[in-house]
């Protein structure tokens, strides 16, 4: 278990994060919601050491990471950013390795190769695997580097906005990934996500965030919730279970709008 | 397979740059004075592998640091700085100052300043503009346009004949090395490498970035810090040595990038080294017997270096 | 305080003060009580020395300052300038190959000269620019510092080659002493440039948001950049053959104008041509008189005051962008 207790950024005089705490539990997905500038990416940024919080305390497993080695943390938790635009002439398999660099320094051993290979393979890339980074999409090249923080095989794995810049498809695949990866794995999954629709269908618990503080955190079913949603985001949302899932509907709603809009609309799409 | 290719990319630059050596070597030698010329050419080339070395492994570094091919420690105004501490010299103690003709006090000298101007650009400012990088260097150059403008103006006051002398002190050469000196680097430059070297895998890991090399388990801040150190140490001795050659560092890792298309740093470090060695030997020899040392070699390099720079620039967009 | 400072009025001014301040010091003493009563030399001074350094420090300053600022507007960067972006140094390479060539070129061959080497350079730059992908405000004249490395080292080579470089190296570094009657009225062609500058302002600034921006606007953007481009090539060009190279300028004072001034074209062209005329000026004042009766060259002194000032700027930059 993570606890976060009372992290907070200063930018200047200004508080982007303040005193934020919050819990995040083994074996689920955990999705961080907001709208812009809420402190979503800067709190993932401090929980996983990228960034120096000016005051409070992440406990893992009752540890301080702060107070860690570096090299040890590398080995219990992962992050991957959402800028991940690498200038360099990498292959696939290349990348994926580097996975291991917490355990093996850079000199690989058979082990770190048979769990290179089985990365390669958990996430389908086997035919890519010699390809250059940069000739990849951007869901194979999303694929590839969440196949690196599955060589690094950590317990904990953080991702920024793993879905940016991917169209509905390969959205669908890397939440699916991320769901298999908590049942068959049993890891645990933090990740900052814009649409609350994606969070509300795959994560367990949603944390949130707005204006720096944490707004609400609790099971997905706490949190999706008309007057909670519309207090966080400042805007009309209803939310419709749509077989089984709680959708969020935040459409412009027509005055006057008819049964022959509503069909004229479905069909156009 | 691909391995193989790099292994023997190696293999060839290295015998490359034997063949070149081997030719500087031999080319012209007057049997006469062959205990004249062989010593005297021998102590350039361990100059030129000297310097070259220092150069590739620094510029390597800093690329790797500022994930840009096209910035090196070398543009921060450092051959501005170097000017200056010649030119400040000459304006203040004169043509006939130890300070000048005395090799070994110039050089600790000038190592002594120039080191401090880059630990003080790179550590002080480091912090201060928040690991902006470009900040960095554009305030080094600015810093370099302030000392090359003081130079020049000490320049117009002193006499023409001072002023070739001290024309001689300011363009990087191969010519009059000390042998003390040229040790004294060398054994400053293998520490450096051993450092460099013992560690050159996290080298690869820092070149995916600050969040990517912190995820790995790498102490990004204080290993860049690090190496920022060593690479002031190696650009300082190298000009400090024999002069400021800037456009040399660009010019052979472009060309190191071009031949390998890697990020490994085993094959980038080695295969720079080996260019570098390869370029000067070849602007060594074309100063030396086709325009008779009548040019500085430095020249040279910054012309090549600097066509080089622009045919890069223009060429980016296309792809 | 400082708005008011900013007021055009207020800056014509000070201006007018330093100019009179100007024309009364020097090595032959000239005081402004015997303004009605000077001696034939005395005439002869105010006339061919003292006049003509005052104008063109005007000229120069302004016109530097303006070819600055719409660079800055081309570019929508703030760091570019001729000095960032390489031109003054191939004006410099241009002038030294003119001189080459042709041993007994007159000025004006100087500044044909100057001239195209400095459009080719400026042209190159912009080029170079639209075609990398990382646009950063600061690498971009990271990039032009490191073309006008090249530009100067390429001069290095010929001057060494013949063996003028401490000659070069001197009429090169920005001064105003060997301004006089006869060796200056090139640098009037700058005021119908300032002129058609000013009338273009506002294009520049729409040229600016790009060709896609400015089409849709109805304008013809290639015309417009290439105006721009040729009017800072030739003033940078003017300078450099009349005075040589006064480092910084085209690029601090646009910026302090716009710190107080906003960016709208109209409200800062004005304000930017009489300051940069009061930077110079001052600055050549100063030269003049901290080790009277010698001269520190106005080009160190703009490279003294301009380094820090622009050192200022870009810690105020970091500062609030933390």
């Amino acid at each position: 278990m993570i606890s976060v207790k009372g992290i907070t950024k200063l930018y200047g005089d200004k508080k982007v994060v303040d005193d934020v705490s919050l819990s995040i539990a083994k074996g689920k997905i955990t999705s961080l919601i907001g709208p812009n500038g809420a402190g979503k990416s800067t709190v993932l940024s401090m929980i996983t050491r990228l960034l120096d919080n000016d005051s409070g305390d992440v406990l893992l497993e009752g540890e301080n990471i702060f107070t860690q080695p570096n090299s040890e943390l590398a080995k219990k938790i992962s992050t991957l950013k959402q800028s991940n635009h690498l200038e360099l002439k990498i292959t696939v398999r290349e990348l994926i390795a580097f996975g291991r660099y917490p355990y093996s320094k850079g000199r690989l051993t058979e082990t770190d190769n048979a769990l290179i290979d089985e990365a390669i393979r958990y996430m389908e890339l086997g035919e890519f695997e010699d390809r250059f980074i940069d000739e990849l999409s951007g869901g194979q090249r999303q694929r590839a580097y969440i196949a690196m923080t599955i060589a690094q095989d950590t317990e904990y794995i953080f991702l920024d906005e793993p879905l940016n810049n991917l169209d509905m498809k390969h959205s669908v695949q890397i939440m699916q990934i991320l769901r298999r990866l908590v049942r068959e794995r049993n890891k645990t999954i933090i990740i900052v996500i814009h649409d609350i629709n994606f969070a509300s269908c795959y994560s367990d618990n949603i944390v949130a965030l707005k204006d720096g503080e944490v707004a609400v955190s609790g099971t997905k079913n706490e949190v999706i919730k008309k007057e909670i949603l519309e207090d966080i985001y400042e805007m009309d949302i209803n939310i419709e279970c749509i077989m089984g899932h709680q959708i969020c509907i935040y459409f412009d709603e027509h005055a006057d709008a008819t049964v022959d809009d509503f069909v004229k609309e479905q069909a156009q799409i | 397979m691909l391995k193989d290719y790099k292994n023997k990319l190696l293999l060839g630059l290295a015998i490359a740059a034997l063949l070149v050596t081997g030719f500087y070597m031999l080319y012209q030698i007057d049997m006469d004075i062959f205990f004249y010329q062989a010593p005297s050419r021998i102590r350039r080339i361990l100059a030129i592998i000297i310097v070259g070395v220092a150069i590739a492994v620094s510029t390597v570094i800093f690329q790797t640091i500022v994930k840009n091919r096209i910035l090196t420690p070398s543009i921060m105004g450092l051959d501005s700085v170097y000017v200056f501490i010649q030119t400040t010299i000459v304006f203040l103690a004169g043509v006939g100052s130890p300070l000048l003709l005395n090799s070994h006090l110039n050089y600790f000298l000038s190592l002594t300043l120039l080191t401090l101007f880059t630990l003080f650009v790179f550590r002080y400012l480091f912090r201060l503009t928040r690991n902006n990088i470009f900040i960095l260097l554009l305030i080094g150059i600015i810093l370099g346009t302030f000392f090359g403008n003081l130079s020049t103006f000490m320049q117009q006051l002193i006499s023409p004949d001072d002023f070739l002398v001290l024309q001689n002190a300011l363009f990087a050469s191969f010519n009059a090395v000390n042998e003390n000196l040229m040790v004294l680097t060398a054994v400053i430059l293998v520490i450096m490498l051993i450092i460099v070297f013992m560690d050159f895998h996290s080298l690869d890991v820092l070149a995916l970035g600050r969040d990517a090399a912190i995820n790995l388990g790498v102490n990004y801040d204080r290993k860049v810090s690090q190496l920022l150190v060593i690479i002031a140490i190696l650009v300082s001795v190298s000009t400090a040595l024999v002069g400021p050659i800037m456009f040399l560092g660009l010019l052979v890792v472009n060309i190191a990038h071009e031949l390998f298309k890697t990020y490994k740093h085993v094959y980038l470090l080695i295969g720079t080294s080996l260019i570098s060695i390869i370029a000067l030997i070849i602007g060594q020899m074309i100063v030396q017997f086709v325009f008779q040392n009548s040019v500085e070699i430095s020249v040279i390099i910054n012309l090549v270096g600097g066509v080089y720079f622009i045919y890069l620039m223009l060429r980016r967009g296309r792809k | 305080m400082a708005q008011k400072l900013f007021r055009l009025d207020v800056l014509i001014i000070i201006l007018i003060i330093l100019s009179i301040i100007s024309m009364f010091i020097g090595v032959i003493p000239l005081s402004i009580n015997e303004i009605f009563s000077l001696s034939e030399q005395q005439q002869n001074i105010l006339a061919n020395s003292r006049f003509p350094r005052t104008v063109s420090i005007i000229i120069a300053g302004a016109s530097l300052a303006v070819s600055g600022l719409i660079m800055q507007q081309l570019t929508r960067n703030k760091f570019v300038s001729p000095t960032t972006a390489g031109t003054m140094d191939w004006a410099q390479l241009g002038i030294l190959l003119g001189i080459i060539s042709f041993p007994a070129i007159n000025l004006f061959g100087r500044l044909a000269f100057a001239l195209v080497l400095a459009m080719f350079g400026t042209l190159l730059f912009m080029q170079i620019i639209t075609r990398i992908k990382l646009k950063d405000v600061i690498f971009v004249p990271l990039i032009g510092l490191m073309l006008g490395g090249v530009v100067s080292s390429i001069a290095t080579f010929i001057a060494l080659r013949t063996n003028s470089l401490q000659a070069i190296s001197g009429w090169m570094h920005g001064s105003f002493s060997t301004v006089i009657s006869g060796r200056y009225e090139i640098l009037y062609i700058s005021i119908p440039l300032l002129i058609i500058a000013v009338l273009f302002a506002n294009q520049f600034t729409v040229a600016g948001m790009g060709e896609d921006f400015s089409k849709n606007l109805g304008m013809n953007y290639t015309r417009i950049l290439y105006t721009g481009l040729f009017i800072t090539a030739a003033i940078t060009a003017l300078v450099v053959v009349t005075v040589g190279m006064l480092p910084f300028l085209g690029l601090i004072i646009p910026n302090i104008v716009s710190m107080f001034k906003g960016d709208h074209l109209q409200k800062t062209i004005y304000p930017t041509a009489v300051l940069g005329a009061i930077f110079v000026m001052f600055c050549d004042i100063l030269g003049r008189v901290l080790i009277y009766p010698y001269e520190i060259s106005v080009g160190l002194m703009i490279a003294i005051f301009g380094s820090f000032i622009f050192l200022w700027m870009i810690y105020r930059r970091v500062k609030t962008n933390a």
